[in-house]
C-alpha cells in the first residue's frame, strides 16, 4: 500500500524524517519496499519566470526566451511550447537535472545554433499528468527561485508491503496508530461530527443474507455536484497509486485508504425500490465497474434492487448505478461482509480489488457510524447537496475478544524482558483495554487477536525485536547420535559414487510433459493447473528429464554426457526415492592412442549400475540378472537386477531406438535406474567390530574350463551352476573367454572358465584336483555344456 | 712364470676379450664346465700327495675362482649394456595426454543439503523428508490455514486433477490433493509420528505456479523445527546466527529481525541479513546499515502457532518451539556466487562441472562444512 508522508502527517505528529518512519515501520513489522521521494525526483527543478520571449532565428516552431531563476544573471533557454510568453510562471530544469518522464539529463546545449540552458517543462514531462500541449503554468505568486518540490509540497510516497493480518494498517490511520505506539509521534484522530439528517431516506434498505452481510447501513445524499476532485484529494489519490475519477469515487476511496474501510456510492436515478442484501440467484449476471461480464451463483451475496444486481458485494460495484459526473442523488453503503464468504466469492469469479483485500481481512465492525458520517461530510463540504437520516439494517458482530494474558509469557515466548508498565503502556497505545487483572480487550478491528501469543506479538515487536537477545539452545546430553536415516546415508553414498565415477548431478524438473510421461508409462499424477503443458505431470521415471538434459547437451554440441540424477518417481501408491543415469554417445573420445571414439555400451551401464548398487551397500553378490527391463530399453540389450524374482531392485541397458527418437536424440544412450526403496536396508550390527577373520594360509589355484554351450545359455546360468558344483573348494569363477565361429559348432559358442579352488587346511592332492574337475564339468552338463577337446 | 700363471692370464685375457655373451658363456663351458680345462685341473688334486696338494690345492682354487669372478663380472657388464640398450629404445613422449578419467560432479543444491545436515547434526537436529505430493490439511490446514483463509492465496499451489482424487494416498483420504508449496507439511508428520521434544530440519523439493526470472515452479527449501519445553525467541535467534555463521564460515554475520506475519507461527519473525558490496558482488556479513552495505530477506521464522502444535497432536501448554524456513537455492547462490536460478535445473553438463562440487568434497566439521573455490 502506498501513501504520501503529509497524508500520515494527517493523523500523526511527528518531527521523524521519511528514512526514520520507514525504518520504525520496518522495525513494527510493515516492510518498507520502497520510498519515492519526489524531492530527488524534482531535484534541479525550480521555479521561474519568463522575462523575455522572442522567436528563434533559424526555427519556426521554437522561441528564444530569457528567464528569470532566482539568483545570478537570467538564463537563455530555447523553448518550443507555443504558450511560453513573457511575465509567465513555469518549472525550469537545470542542467543536470533529469527529467523524470524520461530518464533524459539536461545539458547546457545548442539548439539550432542557440545556446539553452535549460528546459521549461510541461506536466507529461514531471509525471504530473498526461498534458503536454504547452509547458506548467504557474499562479503569478509563485515564488521564482524556490525549488519545485518545495513549492508542490511534495512529500515521500512510502510503499508498504501490509500482512494478511493486519488489514486495520490498510489504511494510513491504521499506520500512524502503530508509529504512534512505537513512539514516533502522536496520534490526531480524526474529528467526527455526527452529520445530521435533512431528511428521512428515500430508499428502503434490508440484509436478506445476515450470514454474508451482517450489517448494512445507508444515507442518501441529495444534489450533489460530482465534478473533478480539488488537488489535495487528486494528489493523495495518485500518490497512491490511484486514479482520480470524480469527487464522490475519490473520495469513498479515501475512506478505504485512509481508514481501510471500503464504501460505495450508488447513482439513486439508477436503483429500483428497496435495496436489498441477499444471496444471488445462480445465472444471474452483473456487469462490473471493470466493464467485465460476471456470473454469480447462490453462495455469493449481492447488493440488488427490484430491477437486478447492482453491486458484487465487498468485491466491485456495478456499472450500471455507477455515479457519473450528471449524478445529483448517491445512496452511499456501507457494510459489514462476512471475511470469509468475500474470500470464495472473489477467489470464484476470479476477480480481485482493494475492496475485497480489505473485505476478505476483515474490516472494522464498529466503524460503520463513523466512517458513514466521515463520508457524508466530506461529500458535502466538496460537492455540496444534504444527507437523509441514516438507515440501518442487520448490526455488526461486535462482541470484543477478551484474551486473559500474562505478561511474563512475553519473556517465556517473545525471550525478552519488558516491565509490565511498558507492555501495558504499548498494549493500551495500540487500543487494546487492559484491566488490572490483565484482561485484555481486543480492539474489534484486530480480528488477528486469537490468544496470548499474539499478544506477545504486539509487545515485542513495539519494543523492538531487536532488544531480543539471543539464548543457546542446550546441547544434548550424551554420546551423539547419528542423524541421518539409512536411506539418506543411501542416498550420500550413492550420489558421491556417482559423482566419483565421472558422472555429473543433475536436478531435473519433477513434472514432465504428458507426451513424456506417457512415452515411459504415463504418469498418474496430473496437475490441475500445470504452468506449462511441458510441466503437466509428475514424473513416472527420471528418465525423461535426463534425455530432455542430454537432447540440450548435444545440441550445445556435447559428444560425451555422464548424467545422473537422484530424486523421487511419483506412482500411483506414492512417492519413491530412485537414481538415474544416462550415458550419453562416447564412452571417450578419440584419442592418439585408442584411434576411434568408443560408444558406451550396455555393459558400461551394468559395470556403473553393479559398482552404484555396491556403494549403496545392496548384497552385489546375491543379485539375479533378470529380463523384462521396460518398453524404455531395447529389448535385447537391457536386463533387470533383482533380489529374488520379485523384487526388482535395478535395471539398465541400451534406451530403445524409439524413445530416442521421441526426444530427438540421434547417438546411442544407456541408461539405468537403481530403485533405492527396493535395496534392503541394513540392520545396525550391535558392534563396529568385524566378524573375526584370517586370510587362508594356503594359497588358491586356477583352473581353466573351455566348454561347448548352446549359443543362447546366457553365461550366468554357467558361472551360477559351476560356483555351485563344490561350494566348499570353489570360490569363484570367472568368465574370461567368449567364441563363436569357425571351430566351434553351429548353434554353440565357447565360454571359457577361470575357476578359483582354495584349499582349507592341506594343499590339494592331484585326485582332489580331479573329483573337483570332474564335479565342474558335471555341473556345466546340467547347462547343456561339454568340456572342448 | 708357471704353466698355472700362464693359464690364469690367458683366461683372464679371454674372457676380457669375450664380444658378447654367448662367447662369454662358450668360455665359462670351456674353463668351468663340466669337461673345462680349469674343471680337469681341480679333478688332478684328488690323485696328489698330500704334500703336493697342500701347495697345488689354494693355487688351483685361486684358479678356478679368479675366472669364475671375470666371467661373473663380465655378465654383469653385458647385462647392463643389454638394458641400457633396451631403455634407451624405449623412451615414451610423457607429453601426450593420457586417457582422460572422467570427472563427476555433485550438484550445488545437494551439497548445500550435505553442508545444512552437517550443520545442523551438530546442533543436534537430524534430517527429516516428507511427500512432495501432500493433502491440504497437512499443507494448509493443520499449519492455521483454513480453507478461506487470504494467506492460501499467496502460495500459487498447485493441484491435481479432481477426478484422479481417487488416488489420494493413505494418510489423507478425500481430500484434495496437491504439491507441497513449502516444507512445514513435515513439521506436522514430524510432530505426529515423533512427538516432542524434537529437532529437525527438512530440506527438499517444494513447488509454487511462479515462474519469472528469480523463480521456479519447482525449488529448495529447509525446514527447521525445535520443539521442546522453554523455547523461546531468543533460541531461534541464536540458531539462526549460529547456523548462518557456520554455514557462511564468517564471524560477521549480522541478523535483524523484523515482525511478519505467517498463520504457523506466533510470533513471526521475517530475518534479513546484512551484506556488503565487494567487488560488484553482494556478499554476505559486514554490518547491515554502514554505507556500502544492505540488508537481505533470507528467510521466515517464527514461533510455532498453539495451533499447530494442538493440530499436531501436543499440548500447547506444554511444548512450545519455534521453527524457520529458508530457500537452499538462494543459500547456494549467496555461498556460491551462482546468478541463475533456471541453470540449476536445466542440466548443462559445462555448469554442472563448473558450479558442482568433487565428490570427495564431503562437507565435514572437521574439514570445513564449506568447498572453496
Amino acid at each position: 500500500m502506498k501513501f504520501s508522508l503529509n497524508w500520515l502527517k494527517v493523523y500523526l505528529t511527528t518531527e521523524a524524517d521519511a528514512a526514520t518512519i520507514a525504518a520504525t515501520l520496518n522495525a513494527i513489522g510493515h516492510e518498507v519496499e520502497g520510498i519515492d521521494d519526489p524531492a530527488e525526483r524534482f531535484a534541479g527543478f525550480r521555479i521561474a519566470e519568463v522575462l523575455t520571449a522572442a522567436p528563434h532565428p533559424d526555427a519556426d516552431k521554437l522561441q528564444v526566451l530569457t528567464v528569470d531563476t532566482g539568483e545570478g544573471e537570467p538564463l537563455q533557454v530555447v523553448c518550443g511550447a507555443p504558450n511560453a510568453r513573457a511575465g509567465m510562471k513555469g518549472v525550469l530544469g537545470l542542467p543536470g537535472a533529469v527529467v523524470p518522464a524520461n530518464g533524459m539529463e539536461l545539458r547546457k546545449s545548442a539548439i539550432r545554433g542557440v545556446e539553452s540552458n535549460g528546459m521549461m517543462c510541461s506536466v507529461r514531462e514531471l509525471e504530473l499528468g498526461e498534458e503536454h500541449d504547452g509547458i506548467i503554468e504557474l499562479p503569478g505568486d509563485a515564488p521564482v527561485g524556490t525549488d519545485f518540490a518545495i513549492y508542490r509540497g511534495t512529500s515521500p510516497v512510502f510503499d508498504v508491503a501490509i500482512t494478511p493480518n493486519r488489514p486495520d494498517c490498510m489504511g494510513v490511520y491504521g499506520i500512524a496508530r502503530d508509529l504512534a505506539a512505537a513512539g514516533l509521534g502522536t496520534l490526531k484522530p480524526p474529528r467526527i461530527d455526527a452529520v445530521e439528517g435533512r431528511f428521512p431516506c428515500p430508499v428502503a434498505i434490508r440484509t436478506e443474507d445476515p450470514e454474508g452481510c451482517p450489517a448494512f447501513y445507508g444515507r442518501v445524499i441529495r444534489g450533489v455536484t460530482n465534478g473533478a476532485s480539488p488537488e489535495w484529494l487528486a494528489n493523495a489519490l495518485l500518490s497512491a497509486g490511484q486514479r482520480p475519477i470524480s469527487a464522490i469515487v475519490d473520495l469513498t476511496n479515501f475512506m478505504m485508504l485512509s481508514y481501510g474501510r471500503p464504501a460505495h456510492a450508488y447513482d439513486l436515478a439508477k436503483l429500483t425500490g428497496t435495496v436489498v442484501a441477499r444471496r444471488a440467484v445462480a445465472g444471474e449476471q452483473i456487469e462490473a465497474l471493470n466493464e467485465k461480464t460476471y456470473t454469480l451463483d447462490e453462495t455469493m451475496t449481492v447488493i440488488a434492487d427490484e430491477a437486478g444486481v447492482h453491486d458484487i458485494a465487498g468485491i466491485m460495484g456495478g456499472e450500471h448505478s455507477s455515479v457519473t459526473p450528471e449524478t445529483s442523488d448517491v445512496l452511499l453503503e456501507i457494510a459489514y461482509f462476512d471475511p470469509e464468504r468475500i474470500g470464495v466469492t472473489g477467489r470464484k469469479l476470479g476477480l480481485a480489488s482493494d475492496a475485497r483485500t480489505r473485505f476478505e481481512r476483515g474490516v472494522d465492525p464498529a466503524f460503520l457510524d463513523d466512517g458513514l458520517a466521515l463520508l457524508s461530510a466530506l461529500i458535502l463540504e466538496l460537492c455540496g447537496g444534504e444527507a437523509s437520516d441514516v438507515v440501518r439494517a442487520g448490526a455488526p458482530p461486535k462482541e470484543p475478544r477478551i484474551v486473559t494474558f500474562d505478561p511474563g509469557l512475553t519473556r517465556r515466548l517473545g525471550g525478552v524482558e519488558v516491565a509490565e508498565d511498558e507492555q501495558r503502556r504499548i498494549l493500551e497505545a495500540l487500543d487494546f483495554r487492559v484491566d488490572e487483572a490483565w484482561q485484555v480487550t481486543c480492539p474489534p478491528r484486530r480480528h488477528d487477536i486469537e490468544g496470548p501469543a499474539d499478544l506477545v506479538e504486539e509487545v515485542v515487536r513495539i519494543h523492538g525485536l531487536d532488544k531480543v537477545e539471543s539464548v543457546a539452545l542446550p546441547r544434548a546430553e550424551g554420546v551423539a547420535k547419528p542423524t541421518a536415516t539409512p536411506l539418506q546415508l543411501m542416498e550420500r553414498k550413492l550420489r558421491r559414487a556417482a559423482a566419483a565415477r565421472g558422472l555429473d548431478e543433475a536436478i531435473t524438473w519433477s513434472f514432465i510433459s504428458e507426451r513424456e510421461a506417457d512415452l515411459v508409462g504415463g504418469g498418474p499424477w496430473v496437475l490441475d493447473n500445470p504452468i506449462s503443458e511441458e510441466m503437466k505431470v509428475m514424473r513416472p521415471s527420471l528418465l525423461p528429464g535426463l534425455l530432455s538434459a542430454a537432447r540440450r547437451n548435444l545440441a550445445r554440441g556435447a559428444s560425451s554426457l555422464r548424467l545422473f540424477e537422484i530424486g523421487r518417481r511419483y506412482l500411483a501408491d506414492g512417492e519413491h526415492p530412485s537414481l538415474a543415469f544416462v550415458l550419453v554417445g562416447d564412452e571417450a573420445e578419440r584419442g592418439w592412442k585408442t584411434g576411434k571414439p568408443r560408444t558406451f555400451d550396455a555393459y558400461d551401464a551394468k559395470a556403473l549400475v553393479l559398482d552404484l548398487l555396491a556403494a549403496a551397500g545392496a548384497p552385489v553378490g546375491n543379485l539375479m540378472v533378470m529380463g523384462e527391463a521396460g518398453e524404455v530399453y531395447h529389448p535385447g540389450q537391457s536386463a533387470t537386477l533383482r533380489l529374488g524374482p520379485k523384487n526388482r531392485i535395478a535395471s539398465f541397458g541400451a534406451v530403445h531406438p524409439a524413445l530416442l527418437k521421441a526426444f530427438d536424440i540421434d547417438v546411442p544412450v544407456m541408461a539405468g535406474g537403481i530403485h533405492l526403496d527396493a535395496i534392503p536396508v541394513k540392520k545396525g550390527a550391535p558392534s563396529f567390530a568385524r566378524a573375526a577373520y584370517a586370510p587362508p594360509a594356503l594359497q588358491a589355484i586356477g583352473r581353466d574350463f573351455a566348454f561347448l554351450v548352446p549359443a543362447d545359455l546366457a553365461a550366468a546360468d554357467l558361472v551360477r551352476v559351476v560356483k555351485g558344483a563344490d561350494k566348499k573348494a570353489v570360490v569363484d569363477a570367472r568368465v574370461f573367454d567368449v567364441f563363436a565361429g569357425q571351430g566351434v559348432p553351429e548353434g554353440r559358442k565357447s565360454v571359457a572358465l577361470e575357476v578359483t579352488l582354495q584349499p582349507g587346511e592341506k594343499s590339494f592332492t592331484d585326485v582332489e584336483i580331479k573329483a573337483i574337475s570332474d564335479k565342474v564339468v558335471a555341473a556345466a552338463a546340467k547347462q547343456g555344456a561339454e568340456l572342448r577337446g | 712364470m708357471t704353466d698355472l700363471d700362464q693359464l690364469k692370464t690367458d683366461a683372464l685375457t679371454q674372457i676380457e676379450n669375450a664380444p658378447d655373451a654367448a662367447a662369454l658363456e662358450a668360455l665359462r663351458i670351456e674353463f668351468l664346465g663340466k669337461q673345462g680345462s680349469i674343471s680337469g685341473l681341480m679333478k688332478t688334486l684328488g690323485k696328489m700327495a698330500p704334500e703336493e696338494r697342500q701347495v697345488q690345492g689354494p693355487l688351483l682354487n685361486g684358479l678356478r675362482s679368479a675366472t669364475a669372478d671375470a666371467i661373473a663380472a663380465r655378465k654383469e657388464a653385458f647385462e647392463n649394456e643389454e638394458l641400457e640398450a633396451r631403455l634407451a629404445s624405449e623412451t615414451l613422449d610423457l607429453t601426450l595426454p593420457a586417457p582422460d578419467v572422467p570427472q563427476g560432479s555433485v550438484h550445488p543444491v545437494s551439497q548445500v543439503m550435505d553442508e545444512l545436515a552437517e550443520i545442523f547434526a551438530d546442533l543436534g537436529f537430524s534430517v527429516a523428508t516428507g511427500p512432495e505430493i501432500e493433502d491440504d490439511w497437512h499443507n494448509f490446514t493443520a499449519l492455521n490455514m483454513a480453507e478461506t483463509h487470504p494467506a492460501r492465496a499467496m502460495h500459487d499451489t498447485f493441484y491435481f486433477l479432481q477426478d484422479r482424487a481417487d488416488q489420494t494416498l493413505d494418510n489423507a483420504p478425500n481430500t484434495r490433493m496437491l504439491l507441497r508449496t513449502h516444507t512445514s507439511p513435515v513439521q506436522i508428520r514430524s510432530l505426529v509420528e515423533h512427538g516432542a521434544p524434537i529437532r529437525i530440519i527438512a530440506p527438499g523439493r517444494v513447488y509454487r505456479s511462479d515462474s519469472d526470472a528469480t523463480h521456479t515452479p519447482m525449488f529448495h527449501q529447509v525446514e527447521g523445527l525445535v520443539i521442546d519445553r522453554a523455547i523461546h525467541l531468543g533460541h531461534l535467534k541464536w540458531t539462526l546466527e549460529t547456523f548462518l555463521k557456520a554455514f557462511f564460515e564468517r564471524e560477521d554475520i549480522v541478523l535483524r529481525l523484523r515482525p511478519s506475519y505467517f498463520p504457523f507461527t506466533e510470533p513471526s519473525v521475517e530475518v534479513d541479513v546484512g551484506w556488503q558490496d565487494v567487488d560488484g558482488r553482494r556478499v554476505l556479513g559486514g554490518d547491515g546499515d554502514a554505507p556500502g552495505h544492505g540488508w537481505m530477506e533470507l528467510l521466515g521464522s517464527g514461533m510455532v502457532n498453539r495451533r499447530v502444535i494442538a493440530f499436531a497432536g501436543l499440548d500447547p501448554d506444554e511444548w512450545q518451539g519455534f521453527a524457520f524456513g529458508v530457500g537452499v537455492d538462494r543459500l547456494a547462490m549467496l555461498k556460491y556466487g551462482m546468478d541463475d536460478l533456471r541453470a540449476f535445473f536445466d542440466g548443462d553438463r559445462r555448469w554442472l562441472s563448473h558450479y558442482g562440487f568433487s565428490p570427495f568434497d564431503q562437507p565435514t566439521l572437521s574439514a570445513g562444512v564449506g568447498a572453496r573455490a
